[in-house]
Order: C-alpha cells, then sequence, then structure tokens
C-alpha cells in the first residue's frame, strides 16, 4: 500500500471532511491508524459543527432598516408605476400625432386630387 | 397566510403580500448580508437590492426551492456584485454599532453556553477577517448548506473553483481556530 504522511493526510482533509467526499483507501487506511490525523479530523470536524450553528445565530439590525427597506420597495414600485404611465400616454400622445399626421396627409391628398379633377376655366 | 400563500400572492403582482415577506424575512436576509459582507453598511445596501431584484423577479419563482434559499441565492448575487463593485477596504467587526448578535438557541448549562459563545464570537470574527471570496464561499456552503452548484452559478465561478476557495477557506479557519502552542492545538 502507497506510504502516506501526516503531512499529505492534512492538505486534504478540509475536503475530506465534506460526507460523500471520495477518499483514496491509503488515506482512509491512515488516517485510521494514526491519532494525529484523527485529532486534526475532529477539528474539523467541529469547525463544520460551529459553521453550522452560526445560521442559528441571528445579526438583528439597526433600528429603521426594515422600514428603509420598505419605503425603497415602495419607491421604486412606485417608479415603475409611473413609467409605466408615462409610457401608456406616451403611446398615447404617439398615437394621436400618428393619426393626426396621417388624416393631415389623407386631407392635403385630397385636396390635391380635387385640384387635378377640377375645370380649368379657360383664359 | 401562511408564507406559501404570501409567496403566491405576490407572484401575482400583490405588493403588500410581498412586503409581509419582507417583514417576515429581513433579518434572516440581513444576517445572511452581514456575514458576506462584513460591515452594517454593505449589508444594508444588499438587502435593499435583494428585495428590489425578489419583486422584479418573483414572477419567475417557481417554488421548486424554498423561498429563504432562492432569496439567499440572490442576496449572494447582490453581494457578490457589491464586494466586486466596492474595492475599497474596511476594518471588519460583529461588533459594528447597531447591530446586535442574537443566539435563537437556549442552553440549559451556564457553562456549554459560555463555552459555544466564546466559539461561536471568535469563529464569526475569524469568518469576518477572511478575504471576500473565501468568506463567501464559507458562508454560502458551510453555514446556509448551498450546493456548490448554486453557488458557482450566483458567484460565477466553476464549480470546482469553489470548491478550492471553500478548501483554502476551511483551512485558514482551523489554523485561526485551533492554533497551534507548543506542538498542541488549542481550541478557540
Amino acid at each position: 500500500m502507497l506510504l502516506v504522511r501526516c503531512e499529505d493526510v492534512a492538505l486534504i482533509l478540509p475536503r475530506a471532511v465534506d460526507v460523500g467526499e471520495p477518499v483514496d483507501d491509503a488515506v482512509q487506511h491512515h488516517v485510521n491508524s494514526c491519532l494525529t490525523c484523527q485529532a486534526e479530523l475532529a477539528r474539523y470536524h467541529k469547525l463544520l459543527k460551529a459553521l453550522r450553528t452560526l445560521r442559528t445565530q441571528l445579526v438583528v439590525p439597526a433600528p429603521g432598516t426594515l422600514a428603509m427597506t420598505l419605503a425603497a420597495l415602495q419607491e421604486s414600485q412606485e417608479r415603475r408605476a409611473i413609467r409605466s404611465i408615462v409610457s401608456g400616454r406616451r403611446g398615447a400622445y404617439i398615437g394621436a400625432i400618428g393619426g393626426a399626421a396621417v388624416a393631415a396627409g389623407a386631407a392635403a391628398a385630397a385636396v390635391a386630387l380635387a385640384r387635378r379633377r377640377a375645370p380649368r376655366l379657360a383664359g | 397566510m401562511s408564507q406559501d400563500e404570501l409567496v403566491a400572492a405576490a407572484r401575482d403582482g400583490d405588493q403588500k403580500a410581498f412586503e409581509e415577506l419582507v417583514r417576515q424575512t429581513h433579518v434572516a436576509t440581513y444576517t445572511l448580508a452581514y456575514r458576506l459582507t462584513g460591515n452594517e453598511e454593505d449589508a444594508r445596501d444588499v438587502v435593499q437590492e435583494t428585495y428590489l431584484r425578489a419583486w422584479k423577479a418573483i414572477r419567475k419563482f417557481r417554488g421548486d426551492a424554498q423561498f429563504s434559499t432562492w432569496l439567499y441565492r440572490i442576496t449572494a448575487n447582490t453581494a457578490s456584485s457589491m464586494t466586486q463593485r466596492r474595492s475599497r477596504n474596511r476594518a471588519d467587526s460583529l461588533d459594528d454599532q447597531g447591530s446586535e448578535v442574537v443566539d435563537e438557541r437556549t442552553f440549559a448549562n451556564p457553562e456549554a453556553s459560555s463555552e459555544a459563545s466564546a466559539l461561536h464570537q471568535r469563529l464569526s470574527e475569524a469568518v469576518a477577517e477572511l478575504p471576500p471570496k473565501l468568506r463567501t464561499i464559507v458562508v454560502l456552503k458551510d453555514v446556509y448548506d448551498l450546493p456548490h452548484e448554486a453557488i458557482a452559478e450566483e458567484l460565477g465561478i466553476s464549480v470546482p473553483a469553489a470548491k478550492v476557495r471553500l478548501h483554502r477557506a476551511r483551512k485558514r479557519l482551523r489554523d485561526v481556530l485551533f492554533e497551534e502552542r507548543g506542538g498542541v492545538a488549542r481550541a478557540v
């Protein structure tokens, strides 16, 4: 079996401590028979356990933080609503202008056509 | 209304339902933001930006993960973007003015409580002192238990890169928490 040193094991323990992480048989055999490496593995287990418990330690924000967040959210919602109204109005304006332009064009065309058809007075 | 019902209502555009979700989750979101950024001001900004993004994206939330997990991922992404934007260095400390760390658990044994409290304090400081890239990974993986794939996706890095950073972060924390004194490891 390949000779494994404690120094080699120390390098891979931060990864090997994860459940389901594949570990070389030689390394596993070394850890099983080495108290130093077992102690090192126990430290990593203790570290991971302590890290998991950090999740239950809530950091309470300063007073007013929630109110600021809600205000920012409402402001964003209002801006979005205003943008929606403005873009709706813009659409209406563009539609109206477009309609007016089409109407003006049609009127001009009708006038031009009428002039062309109108009999010319003889001089 | 349950949280699931609030989420469903918010997905349908109910702003009040979303605001209630904010009320229910903002301490947890702030806690994660604080652990990721290491300071109160950035944490506040991250929380605001997180909820703005969440409101915009809530219609796309499919419900195949918990709402809190979905929110954690947005928080991680937001904090990562902010950390990248802000290159300034600030002194990191968990006892910044205005924030208070509260342990939700209760301990029957005062000695065990004191020892655990000391460990948490030391660990919190050690995590806060990590470089941002390492801190982010260890917080998301070892504290919040997000999978490597999700972490890699939110941070825009590969899964192997996330694993390498986690490996380095754990090694650093181990070195800080279990200092070698005269050849004997000393816990905390």
